[in-house]
């Protein structure tokens, strides 16, 4: 499938794809580093927000930096950094969210030359009325760096434009998405995975006319290959496609996940009103939220539990990047609440690379398991 | 060259009163109810002192209780594994994994009976990793409401600090409200505001304690700090608090005078960073016979003390409290009250961006005279532990030796004793100081 075939382009050739677009738009690409970084506002800037990955090698520049307990995400993603992979970068920007990815934003603002570093403090009390204010004043100081830096004014009208743009995309790979609850899904968890990451990688204008195309050719589309189980994927970042493309030679299909690379990143949309700073502010305090960023375990898991159900989702692989205390806290309530719908889970660690006969052993263990149960 | 008496030494004359200061705050947690007062659970860098506008109350800070548990490992070890079979996960905070051990075993730590049930949770964000879910658990297994404070505001010089002052602020009032409404009693602002007065003089009080031991020879040994540290850390809003405090104080201004050292063979002096392996803390006292002092630990200058930085003169002063210093307003009610709090908060070296915290570190090497830091890293603590390899960097760029080992501070499963004198044996010997023969 042409489409899908390109976003796999992309993903291979992430940086190449970014330095054209930069070449070709005469204008500077920003990297970002967690999911509540406003990819709106960047957009609006005229710039190309990139997000900025790992690459799934084993590396050891980051030793001297990081210790090994810091997540392998946040350690893999400075690695890239420090081996110079993103030397075209014209700035780097994070929300504020867990102590991993602030170790990678701080060694990179301090020895990784980017011209712009900026770091937007993400209200974390997300329940308190005085969250959404807060973040429209981060917003207006973030609008301001950019403008500055740019040299480019950023206008209602802009920003409106980035809203329409990303609530496009985020509406397009819901319908997407919805494909998935069909018996037999006409696009495979991988193929998903790679849809979500190259959105994060790409011109969301570009992407959405791939997703079109795509959302055209899939009611034709038929797999030739055998469904089996029906997994839900939970957890923390995941761009290791590799590994989802292993998982489903297995007889099963991901035909639903939560993460911060996935679902987690696009769900929620930015509901348009009279202030778009105000509107787009709203989105990420409302939006589903990272466990490092809620203090209560029902406003995450809750979702996670309907979705596993809306998906028919038949048993659930939670994940977590190896050392990500926020999801250590959330694992145990998950694994309580999917058992106590009957839904068996199986828990699995990454890190940078990963042990891939073992968990293929193991996956397969429990997809056997669950095979006996469901006959 | 180490040498068996270089100074002559005595005990604390106030340390029984310290030990005792320590451990009925701690026991009072579990008698608490029956006198009327409200138990409350957070962190331990929570202004605490506003809870007095509620009555008298307990505060119980987990870390301290964490480290105090984590100290006795026949008690530890239960309780870490009780946690585990749970679900969670071993490399969480250390702290945090003794104390909803010793909760789940209901086992309250200090007197062996059930573990306290407290009114709410109340709480500063303070650990970006996640001290609001510990409290959460805590809510869902105890059945109590709880409210954080999103204070955190160090991690960044851009954008508006007056913003975030506004949005500390609003949190505090808007949780007074809420106390009101989960307690179902009124708010008492000038009760409120005198606890607060306490507790802002006791922190200057113990950085002022903590500055002494820049003295030659040091008058206090940093195991005899952590065993008073409690009081600053726990009882910060308490006049006997002060008492205690300027007792020590004026005791450790005499032993200076008089040349009284804490180690009577001092000749090599070294700082931390971070706080102790809990469980091992006979590490100070081994390192005793090389004639080393460890005169201090930046972590608790800064947490339950406050001094005052002049970075440009490259000096460390007392802290004067926030309604003495210039510009700031007297706190008349609890508007002033909290917004006095959030920009005390945002103004502590508590949260100095890690670039100025650099500078700190080195200001306070120099203070306490000291040879040498011996650097943590902390597999129990992430946000301690994540810029470790960025600041030993530093420290050795500026000349200041570092030893830098592995370890836990509250899990004594990860620390390997034997490795960990072997290494720092291995330093002190490169740095020419050896073991005083018997």
């Amino acid at each position: 499938m042409a489409v899908i075939e390109k976003f796999q382009e992309v993903l291979a050739k992430r940086h190449q794809y970014a330095k054209d677009w930069k070449a070709q738009h005469t204008n500077k690409v920003i990297g970002w580093l967690c999911s509540y970084s406003p990819v709106e506002i960047i957009y609006a800037s005229g710039m190309l927000p990139v997000r900025i990955l790992g690459s799934h090698e084993v590396q050891d520049v980051t030793d001297r930096y990081l210790f090994p307990t810091v997540c392998p995400f946040s350690r893999d993603a400075l690695a890239q950094g420090l081996k110079g992979r993103y030397d075209y970068l014209d700035g780097i920007t994070m929300a504020r969210t867990c102590s991993h990815v602030q170790g990678t934003f701080d060694n990179w603002k301090n020895y990784i030359p980017t011209p712009l570093k900026y770091y937007i403090w993400m209200p974390n009390h997300l329940q308190s009325p005085r969250a959404k204010p807060l973040l429209v004043q981060e917003y207006k100081s973030f609008i301001q760096a950019l403008e500055k830096f740019t040299g480019k004014k950023i206008t209602d009208q802009d920003l409106d434009k980035a809203i329409e743009l990303y609530n496009t995309n985020r509406k397009l790979m819901k319908q997407v998405y919805e494909f998935r609850k069909q018996e037999e899904p006409p696009i495979t968890g991988a193929e998903c995975m790679e849809m979500v990451v190259a959105s994060q990688l790409m011109d969301v204008a570009e992407h959405n006319k791939l997703l079109e195309q795509l959302l055209k050719e899939l009611p034709n589309r038929k797999l030739e290959r055998n469904v089996g189980v029906r997994l839900m994927m939970v957890g923390s970042e995941m761009d290791d496609i590799v590994f989802v493309k292993m998982m489903e030679t297995l007889n099963c299909t991901v035909v639903i996940d939560e993460h911060c690379t996935g679902s987690r990143y696009f769900w929620d949309e930015v509901k348009p009103g009279k202030d778009p700073i105000a509107a787009i502010a709203a989105r990420y305090v409302d939006r589903w939220p990272c466990p490092a960023a809620a203090a209560d375990f029902k406003t995450r898991g809750d979702r996670i539990l309907q979705h596993a159900k809306d998906w028919n989702s038949q048993g659930v692989l939670v994940y977590q990047q190896k050392f990500c205390d926020p999801h250590e806290f959330d694992i145990p309530w998950l694994l309580k609440n999917f058992k106590d719908i009957n839904i068996p889970t199986l828990v699995l660690e990454f890190d940078v690379t990963i042990p891939f006969g073992q968990f293929r052993t193991r996956i397969e263990a429990f997809l056997e398991i669950l095979e006996l149960e469901l006959v | 060259m180490t040498v068996k008496t270089k100074y002559k030494t005595k005990p604390l004359d106030c340390w029984q009163w310290g030990k005792e200061l320590r451990l009925e705050a701690y026991k009072d947690l579990t008698s608490g109810h029956e006198q009327g007062k409200i138990l409350v659970l957070g962190c331990a860098a929570t202004p605490y002192g506003i809870l007095a506008g509620l009555g008298d109350f307990v505060f119980l800070a987990g870390e301290p209780y964490g480290a105090s548990v984590a100290a006795d490992p026949p008690a530890s070890i239960p309780a870490m594994e009780c946690y585990e079979a749970r679900g969670y996960a071993r490399d969480m905070c250390g702290y945090m994994r003794n104390f909803l051990g010793t909760m789940f075993l209901d086992k309250y730590y200090f007197t062996g009976g059930p573990f306290p049930k407290f009114d709410f949770a109340w709480s500063v964000r303070h650990c970006p990793a996640g001290h609001p879910k510990w409290h959460q658990i805590v809510s869902e297994y105890q059945g109590i409401p709880m409210y954080y404070v999103d204070d955190e505001t160090m991690l960044s010089s851009d954008g508006s600090q007056e913003a975030r002052l506004e949005y500390v602020a609003g949190q505090y009032l808007d949780s007074i409200e809420w106390m009101e409404k989960v307690t179902k009693r009124k708010f008492d602002d000038e009760k409120a505001i005198e606890a607060m007065r306490n507790y802002f003089h006791n922190e200057a009080l113990w950085g002022e304690i903590n500055l002494l031991n820049g003295a030659i020879p040091a008058p206090l040994d940093i195991k005899s700090m952590f065993a008073l540290m409690p009081i600053s850390m726990l009882r910060r809003h308490e006049k006997v608090a002060t008492q205690f405090l300027e007792t020590l104080r004026d005791e450790l201004k005499d032993r200076i005078a008089n040349q009284i050292a804490a180690v009577p063979n001092e000749s090599y002096r070294m700082c931390m960073l971070t706080p102790p392996p809990w469980s091992f803390l006979k590490v100070f006292r081994y390192l005793e016979n090389f004639g080393v002092v460890f005169v201090g630990t930046y972590v608790y200058l800064i947490n339950s003390g406050e001094v005052k930085f002049l970075y440009d003169e490259g000096k460390v002063v007392p802290a004067t409290v926030p309604e003495k210093r210039p510009g700031w307003k007297q706190m008349k009610n609890r508007e002033d009250l909290c917004r006095t709090v959030a920009r005390w908060r945002a103004e502590h070296p508590f949260q100095s961006h890690l670039d100025t915290r650099k500078k700190e570190y080195v200001i306070m090497f120099n203070h306490w005279k000291a040879n040498a830091y011996l650097l943590l890293i902390n597999r129990g603590c992430i946000p301690m532990t994540t810029s470790m390899y960025d600041f030993q960097r530093d420290l050795n760029k500026q000349g200041i030796p570092t030893s830098m080992f592995e370890g836990n501070f509250a899990d004594c499963r990860d620390i390997d004793e034997t490795g960990v004198l072997d290494r720092l044996e291995t330093f002190l010997e490169g740095q020419g100081i050896h073991k005083i023969s018997d």
